[in-house]
């Protein structure tokens, strides 16, 4: 067993476990930073393995591939767990100031390092059945801070969430079944190489739709996305944080994995689909945007049509496409949950999140201003900030192919981001607060542990908007293991395919 | 017994999903707790059937002699069963507390997060 594989994973079930026990000495939130901290440590020396090494794999209990589980990192793993960690530890700072005492005594650390548990897991394993599990111990832990210490509106939003992923779990499950009976293993580097074998491909195909189906629920695509913009605008706001930026994200990067290694044996139609679907979820979610008004609203629906970009960059299929659908990723996470954590800001500051009702805060408060434009700004893609490269290359791959209409929708969808976030730009922070409030900074409790997390990930936007060339390399060097996953099989099987 | 089984699983199905088109959440839970048992039950299938041929291992050798019955879909099954009895535990608390806090389990009453626009 290799402790960099094992780390990322041991270090928040530990800090879970310990904040559970230390919940009623308000001490869990300590814990939860020093986990956090801990992890983003183990997780950047899980990326210079993988930088080192290329593809690493570990036996969990020793039992050879495929009769074991397999926890493997290749680079688009490694730097999933790296994002998620950075993610974690923000929203860990910024939870002291957002979640409260009786939230603390409930067990809200502990669920949140859970959480980050098996969002790791599940970029890390190498097993289809194991990933049921983390995305799992993914999905209750996201249910118990959804509706903790919850009112009316959290256990409204909590039905939905809870029933529509259900769904989407119990089709998964049903897809394992179908895909073991049909190639006799559940190993992603064993499928790599038995699915060519399979007799009936047309079959293999609707098991693909299946899985599409299953993912795509969690990663919240047309027509399957009801559940996202009934929910995220309910909990905490280090809650919806995560979430939106990292939850989505977990189905994204299962169907990367899914169809660029398992199923690429009919690409003309499993990939038309979702080429179809990303088309429908750009345009659907930034036009939903456009009719909302509260600020998690709307940014719940730009969570949607981000996703689009995501999976055009899959339904492509080119290295170019591919690589932009890995630097979007990286981007948007870190861009979605920063604007979450300014929601929160605002927020206290003015009292709500109906635009309409609030304002005044470029008066007041001029810093949380600029912490506002520097995300929305990426996620318009305004250069030189990281979105704009990430919808850069995705445009670029799109002409490279000749599809104009995909590639015109692609841009007009940027140009309505705007749209919306203009609206929340004049809303929120120009005009002047309808009740006369002029919220300082100043007057913010805890003001250090909110804005140092939003300043941190805005500083990472403007570095990687200003010096794109290292992430591009990375992403490059990420896609060639996707399209030609013979050392991510050799790392597992331990044999040249 | 693979094609009676494959009927069973048919009609669990379609059952399930009968009632998971209610607007009452009690039933949708009854229904998504059916499709869950109908997608263990796929699993179980899936792995092949072998009538009373347990997979021991005789001493003196490595592994089990002729046919077995397939021990991994089982372990699947196992871990499934377990998995979707604590989310449905869970689901069920969440109805409970729906229906305390909100006073309904129609589905279509439930807009406290998602309150109808005023037109």
């Amino acid at each position: 067993m290799s402790w960099y594989l094992t780390l990322p994973l041991v270090i928040p079930f530990a800090a879970a476990i310990t904040a559970y026990l230390m919940r009623r000495s308000h001490l869990g939130r300590w814990v939860s930073i020093i986990g956090s901290s801990l992890g983003l440590a183990a997780s950047i020396a899980l990326m210079i393995v993988v930088l080192d090494q290329g593809v690493v794999a570990g036996q969990m209990g020793n039992w050879p591939a495929p009769f074991g589980i397999t926890l493997v990192a290749d680079l688009l793993s490694a730097v999933m767990v790296l994002i998620t960690a950075i993610t974690g530890f923000a929203v860990a700072i910024y939870a002291l100031g957002d979640i409260t005492e009786r939230q603390e005594e409930l067990g809200y650390h502990a669920l949140f390092q859970i959480l980050l548990a098996g969002v790791t897991g599940a970029f890390l394993t190498g097993d289809l059945f194991n990933l049921y599990v983390w995305f799992e111990v993914m999905l209750i832990a996201s249910f118990g801070l959804l509706i903790l210490n919850g009112g009316k509106e959290q256990i409204d939003g909590g039905v939905k969430y809870v029933a529509l992923n259900l769904i989407s779990t119990i089709l998964f499950l049903t897809g394992i079944g179908l895909l073991y009976g049909m190639t006799g293993t559940l190993n992603f580097a064993d499928l790599a190489l038995k699915v060519e074998g399979v007799e009936n491909q047309g079959l293999l195909t609707v098991v693909a739709m299946m899985f599409m189906v299953a993912f795509g629920v969690k990663a919240a695509v047309f027509p399957l996305f009801f559940w996202l913009p009934a929910a995220y605008h309910t909990p905490s706001f280090a809650v919806s944080a995560v979430f939106a930026g990292l939850l989505t994200k977990v189905g994204v990067y299962a169907l990367i994995r899914m169809f660029t290694m398992v199923f690429d044996h009919d690409i003309g139609f499993t990939h038309t689909v979702l080429l179809w679907v990303a088309c429908f979820t750009m345009v659907i979610g930034v036009l939903g945007a456009a009719a909302q008004s509260d600020f998690r609203k709307i940014l719940s629906f730009h969570i949607i049509s981000q996703i689009g970009y995501m999976i055009l960059g899959l339904a492509l299929m080119t290295p170019l496409a591919l690589m932009g659908a890995v630097f979007y990723l990286v981007h948007h996470i870190i861009v979605k949950a920063n604007l979450f954590l300014i929601a929160g800001i605002a927020k206290r500051l003015t009292g709500g999140t109906e635009v309409y009702q609030i304002g005044g805060l470029y008066k007041s408060a001029p810093f949380l201003a600029i912490l506002f434009l520097i995300p929305a700004f990426s996620l318009a893609g305004f250069p030189p900030l990281s979105g704009f490269w990430a919808k850069y290359i995705i445009v670029k791959a799109t002409l490279d192919v000749e599809m104009w209409f995909v590639a015109f929708i692609a841009l007009a969808v940027g140009l309505m981001t705007i749209y919306s976030m203009t609206k929340i730009w004049a809303e929120a922070f120009w005009k002047p607060h309808p009740k006369g409030i002029e919220p300082e900074l100043k007057t913010l409790p805890n003001k250090a542990a909110q804005l140092i997390p939003v300043a941190g990930l805005a500083v990472l936007t403007i570095i990687i908007g200003l010096n794109p060339e290292p992430f591009v390399i990375f992403a490059e060097r990420t896609t060639a293991q996707l399209l030609d996953p013979s050392p991510y099989i050799a790392a597992v099987l331990g044999v040249t395919p | 017994m693979e094609q009676l089984l494959s009927v069973l699983i048919g009609v669990l199905v379609a059952s399930a999903v009968y009632l998971m088109l209610s607007r009452n959440l009690l039933r949708f839970l009854f229904g998504l707790i059916l499709l869950s048992n109908a997608a263990n039950l796929t699993i179980f299938v899936a792995g092949r059937l072998t009538p009373g041929a347990p997979p021991l291992v005789p001493d003196g050798f490595d592994a089990p002699i002729g046919d077995v019955a397939n021990a991994l879909p089982q372990a699947l099954v196992l871990t499934a069963i377990v998995i979707g009895f604590g989310l449905f535990a869970f689901a069920l608390v969440l109805a409970f507390r729906a229906y305390q806090s909100l006073g309904t389990l129609n589905t279509d009453e439930m807009r406290v997060a998602e309150p109808k626009e005023n037109t």
